[in-house]
């Protein structure tokens, strides 16, 4: 009797020490005790995750991950990259194999209920577009009437492109193929005027083509697809850390700081900025970080216009426009929470 | 009785025409002996005909070998060779850190040269097993480090081909014995045995490795007491194991199945246990007869591993594909592909060629 009562107390405290793991705070300090993150990847989207021919991470993505390693440990190199494809990534960051996914996850209801995940800022606003030939001298979607279209089978994509030509009573003959590859050798071939997908997928595959300058990627959006920074239920503090990484980097940018004119601001009167880069103490000491920690991920990352830019925008082989990723004082989306 | 025929003196003999003899005679033997022989070799020499000069042109004559991707997309140029020669340190090992590739490369010359020792007959003795345990210690010190002024390098960056030989080839050469055991349990006369070995059998079997190795990344975590971890390499590595041996074990029994029953009544009668008479006797027997299917298994099996990236694994394919993604270098799947298949091809039939030699020198009364 009294060893059933010893085992029931000792069952007792390994689910209350097992819970108690699982509280707040957890994930940061393994984190910290560790000394380095394990950040989920994808295996391979140009621009935003990739292997370099050195075996080395890069892309937007990466540069996420390598901010928040800057942020907690001033060492963009304290993370851990841990590839993992679409079926396996929410298991893995489920079960603590890795403690943040950046892989272009779309940020829906179920996933951030159900799946018990919280996601972070939209740091790329993508949405399915489309892509034609200069020649056909076209300006909107809305003049793509009769068009042929290059589209996958039996994707969101497919669906939606029926939609969009239904809601706005144009006809369209479309040309299904399944492999990627094929489908951009068939635009390219002049199979089709339209090819859809992805918009930063049509920026990809535009600047495989032979002469990228022949193709432009219409203006309208008929999807929503907000891809951010994830990290699973019942860590607050980490959360907080993924987030304000991102908003730093946002807020630099709409102060016009950047990594290579960031010194000349420490002399700067202007208050929010002397709090985002730590001048004034309090706001790094309020997550738990240094309170230079925005100072450190502009110096060695840069700001959210610098990863944009040579990951994906004019300084990378895709040349994406920041459209929709433009800051919100230029008319797109990318708006940062005030640091105070 | 007929006299024997001489030739008159200062006539030479006179041949068979040269159109039965020498190579036209064989050709004409081989490929135009009957009408349908005929049709079939001139189809396949109009289809060659047809697809060898451009892939010819493709691969070879136009075909870049350096240079950036800029250059590989003028019209008009061929294989962009370049591609592949810019990606294939991370092609081969994957992860691993660019200044340290020469661990990985001596790692393989040792696989190598001890898979190329373990071929021969005359070398099958007590000191090659001694030989592969010091190697496998050596080849897992280089890799991994840690010791003699070795960095210390993670198994989650270990990649590319290195990783691919590994986890296929000590797969094998695990599972193969248990394998062996598990063909004779299932044939056992004890039923917890049989029980055993047939439940464990059917249930590998019944499932897709996918699933197996998916078991082992994501669940198999779960059920492991706070705090203890293993190596995600280490649990694909024993996924693999006890896969392939299921399979193995099938074959094996196939083996013994084809064993006459004389053959283990002379052996009791001899008075051998089970063991010296499976090990003398039986298996001996069984396995020359199983070397077919058995490196069907072997090939297939090595194929499968690039099944580990649905579990983050960087092997040989998935580091090519992933190289696809460079934003530098996008659109060269055909060169990838091609150069993963023809690296793929040279161990598959290294493997099967092996075979067929192994299989007449074993069995010399078989040759056909």
């Amino acid at each position: 009797m009294v060893l059933k009562m010893v085992l029931a107390a000792a069952a007792a405290a390994a689910v209350l020490a097992g819970s108690g793991a699982a509280d707040a705070g957890a994930t940061l300090d393994a984190i910290k005790a560790r000394g380095s993150f394990k950040c989920g990847v994808g295996t391979g989207t140009p621009g935003f995750h990739y292997p370099g021919s050195d075996g080395v991470w890069r892309g937007f993505n990466v540069s996420i991950c390598r901010a928040i390693a800057v942020a907690l440990f001033n060492d963009p190199n304290k993370v851990e990259f841990v590839p993992f494809t679409a079926q396996q990534r929410f298991p893995a960051l489920q079960t603590g194999e890795v403690d943040i996914l950046s892989n272009n996850t779309t940020w829906t209801l179920t996933r951030d209920s159900q799946l018990g995940f919280n996601f972070g800022p939209t740091v790329f606003y993508d949405g399915q577009g489309f892509m034609v030939n200069k020649k056909l001298g076209v300006k909107s979607a809305k003049q793509l009437g009769g068009a042929t279209v290059c589209v996958q089978p039996g994707t969101t994509t497919e669906l939606n492109l029926t939609d969009y030509f239904r809601e706005h009573k144009l006809q369209f003959t479309s040309v299904v193929i399944e492999q990627v590859a094929e489908l951009r050798a068939a635009f390219f071939g002049g199979r089709c005027d339209v090819y859809t997908n992805d918009s930063s997928a049509l920026a990809a595959d535009r600047s495989a083509a032979t002469n990228p300058d022949d193709y432009i990627v219409l203006p309208e959006r008929i999807s929503k697809e907000p891809l951010g920074p994830l990290v699973r239920h019942g860590d607050d503090q980490w959360f907080d850390v993924m987030k304000w990484t991102v908003y730093a980097m946002i807020e630099a940018e709409e102060f016009g700081i950047k990594k290579t004119n960031l010194d000349s601001f420490a002399n700067t009167n202007v208050p929010q900025i002397k709090r985002l880069l730590g001048m004034e103490p309090g706001m790094g000491k309020a997550l738990g970080l240094d309170d230079k920690f925005a100072y450190n991920i502009i110096k060695t990352i840069g700001n959210y216009g610098d990863i944009f830019e040579t990951n994906l925008g004019a300084g990378s082989a895709i040349k994406l426009e920041r459209g929709m990723n433009d800051l919100w004082t230029r008319g797109g989306m990318q708006y940062a929470i005030p640091f105070r | 009785m007929i006299p024997h025929r001489q030739a008159a003196p200062g006539v030479e003999p006179i041949g068979p025409p040269i159109i039965v003899t020498g190579w036209l005679g064989w050709i004409r033997q081989t490929f135009f002996n009957t009408p349908l022989n005929t049709i079939i070799t001139l189809t396949c020499l109009l289809f060659l005909w047809r697809v060898l000069p451009p892939f010819y042109d493709w691969a070879f004559a136009a075909a870049l070998w350096e240079g950036d991707a800029k250059a590989c997309r003028q019209p008009g140029t061929g294989a962009c060779w370049a591609f592949v020669i810019e990606k294939l340190r991370f092609a081969l090992f994957g992860f691993y850190p660019a200044d340290l590739h020469w661990r990985p490369l001596a790692m393989m010359l040792v696989f190598i040269a001890m898979i190329g020792a373990s071929g021969y007959q005359r070398f099958w003795r007590r000191e090659l097993f001694y030989g592969w345990v010091v190697a496998l210690v050596a080849m897992y010190v280089l890799m991994a480090g840690g010791v003699f002024g070795l960095a210390r390098i993670e198994t989650r960056q270990w990649g590319g081909l290195p990783l691919t030989m590994a986890l296929a080839i000590i797969g094998l050469v695990a599972a193969f014995p248990i394998g062996i055991l598990l063909a004779l349990g299932r044939r056992s006369r004890m039923p917890v045995i049989r029980m055993m070995c047939v439940v464990y059998i059917e249930c590998i079997r019944g499932v897709p490795l996918i699933t197996i190795l998916f078991m082992s990344a994501i669940m198999f975590p779960l059920l492991l007491p706070e705090g203890v971890q293993i190596d995600k390499l280490l649990r694909a590595q024993v996924a693999l194991i006890l896969f392939a041996a299921a399979y193995i074990a099938e074959t094996v029994r196939g083996g013994l199945q084809a064993i006459p029953r004389g053959q283990f009544e002379a052996a009791q009668s001899l008075g051998l246990g089970y063991w010296r008479m499976m090990a003398k006797v039986i298996l001996p027997q069984a396995l020359k007869i199983v070397i077919p299917p058995l490196v069907n298994t072997f090939i297939g099996f090595f194929k499968d591993t690039t099944l580990v990236i649905i579990i983050g694994l960087f092997d040989f394919l998935t580091a090519i594909r992933s190289a696809l993604t460079d934003p530098a270098w996008l659109g060269f799947h055909v060169e990838a592909y091609v150069f993963a298949a023809s690296v793929y091809f040279l161990f598959c039939f290294s493997m099967s060629r092996y075979s067929l030699w192994l299989e007449g020198h074993l069995s010399p009364e078989r040759r056909r």
